[in-house]
């Protein structure tokens, strides 16, 4: 599913990433770890499209439609409620049933009574749940992950850690590898 | 309506919602139109001719407008939403062209309040103004909201909008200033419809490549 063969990426002058090799098959759960500035992030918005390598070649099998991001920002916009962001990228999205889909979905991750209030009233761990909503709304095939349990309560925790169960391939970036012990079954360490 | 159609549509409902929310552009456009008139009007003399107040028209008119393209791209400035939308499986013009709507919208609220303060502090509102601001929306808009959507990617935004924006509006101003006051307007208003096809074509062609690395 994602193929990279000596990956460099630099802003101007500073090398962020260095001949990373990768190869992710399908349902294959790759965790990604490094210090602070390592990289990770980086990664990941290379694997979404989002930027380009600066050399290197990456192929990644999947249309920009199923890929589901999480990252720092959850994406969401403020002003609205947490009903009509998940409308706006389940119409985006094409997403089948956007509705059921919707209410299913803020029904599991425990955002149904706040609904209708708008994200910028939200916590963090709010806004991380409701970026959840927004990161799984399609379905995604491949899940790319910037430290997913920032923010997240217990309950929470748990709730993601049975989503992520689901045998889909995934990409996941995180600072603690243990959260993620029975789910990995490979590692990229960046230095 | 084609799928293209709905994208624009729903990005664009957004917009209108996000301002109808936050009230943080219309309101910032109508005050400053407003006051620019006014300040206009008494820095004038009385025996000012035509020209120079409908110029001063175009010129408040041109900064109202980039006043709201400041605030085009703020939501996704702000909370790096630019990626959300760049990652849904729209064609990335949809976003430019739902901008341009937002960008229309909210100019034509304004203006809807800047003629009629023009005719009462200066002279009546003939068809060929009216018709040269609608002209002009479209132009400003379409390539507003492209150079806007550049200066969301760049860390001097506030200064690289307007170099961008200001020497692409002065064929606008050309064009306004010579419909209203020429004796053969059409000629002015055909050149704002040529302006308005052109760049709408170049912005939507390009604006993938602005938005992507």
């Amino acid at each position: 599913m994602i193929r990279a063969r000596a990956i460099q990426k630099r802003f101007g002058d500073k090398r962020v990433l260095q001949g990373i090799d990768l190869d992710v098959p399908e349902g294959e759960f790759l965790l990604v770890t490094g210090r602070n500035g390592a990289g990770k992030t980086t990664l990941l918005r290379l694997l979404a499209g989002l930027a380009a390598p600066t050399r290197g070649e990456l192929e990644v099998s999947v249309e920009r439609g199923q890929i589901g991001y999480l990252t720092h920002e959850p994406l969401v916009y403020r002003e609205l409620t947490a009903l009509e962001n998940l409308d706006l990228y389940g119409r985006l999205y094409r997403v089948p049933d956007r509705r059921e889909r919707t209410g299913m979905l803020l029904e599991r991750f425990g955002l149904w009574e706040s609904r209708t209030e708008r994200a910028g009233t939200y916590s963090r761990g709010m806004l991380q749940r409701l970026a959840l909503c927004r990161t799984f709304l399609h379905d995604p095939v491949l899940l790319l992950l910037d430290e997913p349990f920032a923010a997240l309560d217990d309950q929470g925790a748990d709730l993601l850690q049975d989503e992520l169960a689901g045998g889909r391939t995934v990409v996941v970036a995180a600072h603690d590898p243990a959260r993620f012990a029975t789910l990995a079954t490979a590692r990229l360490a960046l230095t | 309506m084609s799928a293209y159609a709905v994208d624009v549509a729903t990005l664009a409902r957004k917009d209108v919602l996000l301002e109808l929310r936050s009230r943080d552009t219309l309101p910032a456009m109508l005050l400053f139109v407003v006051s620019a008139l006014v300040v206009f009007h008494f820095a004038l003399p009385a025996d000012a001719s035509d020209r120079a107040e409908i110029g001063l028209f175009w010129i408040a008119l041109i900064f109202t407008a980039l006043l709201g393209l400041t605030r085009a791209f703020a939501a996704e400035r702000d909370q790096g939403l630019l990626d959300g939308l760049v990652l849904a499986p729209v064609d990335r013009s949809a976003i430019w062209a739902a901008k341009v709507i937002s960008v229309v919208v909210f100019l034509a609220l304004a203006e809807a309040v800047a003629l009629p303060a023009y005719a009462l502090f200066f002279q009546p509102v003939g068809w060929q103004l009216v018709a040269a601001v609608a002209l002009a929306d479209v132009g400003i808009a379409s390539i507003g909201a492209l150079v806007a959507a550049m200066a969301v990617a760049s860390r001097s935004r506030e200064l690289l909008l307007p170099l961008l924006f200001l020497p692409l509006a002065i064929p606008v101003v050309i064009g306004g200033v010579g419909a209203s006051v020429s004796e053969n307007p059409a000629s002015f208003l055909g050149f704002l419809g040529l302006y308005d096809a052109v760049f709408a074509i170049l912005a939507w062609a390009s604006f993938e490549y602005v938005v992507t690395e």
